[in-house]
């Protein structure tokens, strides 16, 4: 028997029994689905999320107070660096393209009768630079205006959209924490994630952060940029070098700061995600197996409903594998279909759950086809006891069933 | 056609020639069935020899039986067992296809014809009548052109009339020399062969040529 002839056959017993069919397909189709529907989600979250990060840059070295404990633990001083350190960095090291010295806090923001509560970041002047902020109208505070702690500032859109609904900024003035401060530019939007929005700040020179409006004289983190992404690492060595000895740190001790790659953030939160695509799809590969098993149960009952069918054609010639092969097509076809139709339905529930929101999915490839090879292995390994022992059934038996 | 020696049972020994119309007759319990899976390899003789067409049949594996069921052998059965959600025409073809063998749209359609059925090739079993639900399953029977055909009480569930029908379509079949193989237990039936075997407790208690026919 040809497998053409076989897959007819397997095809009109499926077509004979329609409900039950669909019903024992509904299994492989719901387990298809919810993992391909589960992993884009998972999969849109990362890409979502490593996108936005990246967006700050890659190539920027985070210097922060304190003592490094663990990967995001902090404890010790917070206080131990300054300007004058930010300054230091960006002489003595030749590989690094820009720094920025910050400090933030959040503040009340006053134009006219509108309010709002933002973040107020005191930077350098390569800030914008720096953490791939575009000007849209106007433009960034200079090394000049910092040096003399002029009371300026730059507008994040979302500040922009709160306080002058559409209208030019350029020019006016608005109160922070009830000090005056001229607009002199506004940014283009980045995005928001989904902890944080970055256009929901305000930007003003980080001298007259720390002495006009927060009263410190240390900063909170410095931002270093390397010319060269590769040039990380050594760029990393150099700058806990040059710390140590500026902050006279005896050997053996430990740094009073700590030095952070945007890169490995970025993995660490990659990794963070992927986990959870692994988890998702784990949990809706259970209920592929369920599918597998109810296979299994419909061709036990179809095994022995056609038992006589079985007879007769052994009688008439069928070989074991023959009869194999039959009940194997079948139950691969049911989950073959099942397949298919679980794969348009796992693509439509991710369009569905991406157009309900700002939520990204992103349905790949290689989820399509593991979620369909593995329910096509379903098939084969649910499919091969009930069609093993139809194979073994004895033509004189099987010819007797009533 | 074969030369036959089977000391089954309690010595049953004989040996059927190509083209004999045989009636096996016994009351149940005879051994009358077991000798049927026996002649139809659906069964192997737990000693003694079977042989077919020079074919030693208790040598052969379960594949090989297979093939012999499926080229050698043709069935009939009481209950017609056909497939019931196949049209005539596919019943007709299955053992074309187990068999591998090309146009075997065509080759089932003639046997159909033969049998007096090529118009009812596309009905299913269910919109036949008895006689017709037979004749399909005397068609499939034949059409791999087996050496012998196995008829299991091919009447046995059809009234008098039609088996008489189903008779005159074997007579008209042996005439053109294929050899037939019938079991029964009506007398009536088995004198329209042309050779009865008759068995009891499994030994043959008589052999004897139908003088009428």
């Amino acid at each position: 028997m040809l497998i053409w002839d076989l897959f007819k056959m397997a095809l009109r017993s499926l077509v004979t029994h329609k409900l039950r069919s669909f019903l024992t397909a509904l299994g492989i189709i719901i387990g298809v689905a919810s993992v391909i529907s589960m992993i884009s989600i998972g999969e849109g979250a990362r890409r979502q999320t490593l996108n936005t990060i990246s967006k700050f840059g890659t190539n920027i070295i985070t210097i922060k107070p304190g003592q490094k404990k663990s990967r995001h633990v902090t404890t010790g001083k917070v206080n131990t660096l300054t300007l004058e350190d930010a300054e230091f960095i960006e002489e003595h090291i030749p590989l690094i393209t820009g720094v920025a010295a910050q400090v933030y806090r959040s503040a009340q923001l006053k134009f006219e009768n509108k309010n709002t509560n933002s973040t107020v970041r005191g930077t350098g002047a390569s800030y914008s630079r720096l953490a791939n902020f575009e000007m849209d109208r106007g433009r960034y505070f200079n090394k000049g205006e910092i040096r003399s702690a002029k009371r300026i500032c730059v507008l994040g859109s979302t500040v922009l959209k709160n306080l002058f609904e559409g209208r030019n900024p350029l020019g006016k003035t608005i109160k922070v924490d009830g000090k005056n401060f001229l607009v002199i530019g506004t940014m283009i939007s980045k995005g928001a994630l989904s902890w944080f929005d970055p256009d929901d700040q305000i930007f003003i020179p980080v001298t007259t952060a720390q002495k006009r409006v927060f009263g410190m004289n240390h900063v909170q983190s410095i931002d270093v940029q390397a010319g060269q992404i590769d040039d990380l690492e050594t760029i990393k060595e150099e700058v806990s070098q040059i710390l140590r000895q500026k902050h006279n740190i005896a050997d053996g001790k430990e740094d009073d700061f700590y030095v952070q790659n945007s890169s490995q953030w970025l993995n660490s939160w990659g990794d963070a995600a992927k986990t959870f695509t692994y988890l998702l799809g784990g949990i809706a590969a259970i209920s592929l197996m369920v599918g597998g098993i109810g296979i299994m149960n419909i061709m036990l009952v179809s095994v022995t409903e056609r038992t006589r069918e079985i007879g007769i054609r052994k009688a008439i010639g069928a070989k074991k594998k023959e009869i194999l092969e039959q009940f194997l097509i079948e139950s691969v076809l049911i989950s073959f279909l099942g397949g298919g139709i679980g794969i348009l339905l796992g693509i439509g529930i991710s369009r569905v759950v991406s157009g309900m929101g700002d939520w990204e999915t992103v349905v790949s490839t290689q989820s399509i086809l593991l979620a369909f090879g593995f329910s096509v292995a379903i098939g084969i390994f649910f499919g091969f006891y009930p069609a093993n022992k139809a194979a073994n059934l004895n033509p004189i038996d099987a010819l007797r069933y009533e | 056609m074969g030369v036959q020696q089977v000391p089954a049972l309690a010595g049953v020994d004989f040996r059927i020639e190509e083209g004999e119309f045989v009636a096996i007759m016994g009351p149940s319990g005879s051994g009358k069935s077991t000798l049927m899976n026996l002649l139809g390899c659906l069964d192997l003789p737990t000693s003694g020899i079977y042989r077919l067409e020079g074919l030693n049949i208790q040598e052969l594996n379960a594949n090989q039986l297979a093939e012999v069921r499926n080229r050698r052998i043709g069935f009939v059965f009481q209950s017609f067992n056909l497939l019931p959600r196949a049209t005539a025409l596919e019943n007709t073809e299955l053992p074309l296809l187990y068999g591998r063998i090309p146009n075997s749209r065509e080759i089932s359609l003639r046997a159909l014809d033969r049998v007096g059925l090529a118009h009812r090739a596309k009905h299913k079993p269910t919109e036949l009548s008895g006689g017709e639900r037979q004749r399909v399953a005397i068609a499939r029977a034949l059409v791999n052109r087996p050496a012998i055909i196995l008829a299991d009480e091919p009447t046995g569930n059809l009234d008098s009339a039609t088996g008489k029908e189903i008779m005159d379509l074997f007579q008209e079949l042996n005439r053109e020399a294929v050899t037939l193989i019938l079991v029964t237990h009506e007398q009536e039936v088995a004198e329209l062969t042309r050779r009865i075997i008759q068995m009891k407790d499994g030994k043959i208690i008589a052999d004897k040529r139908v003088e009428t026919c």
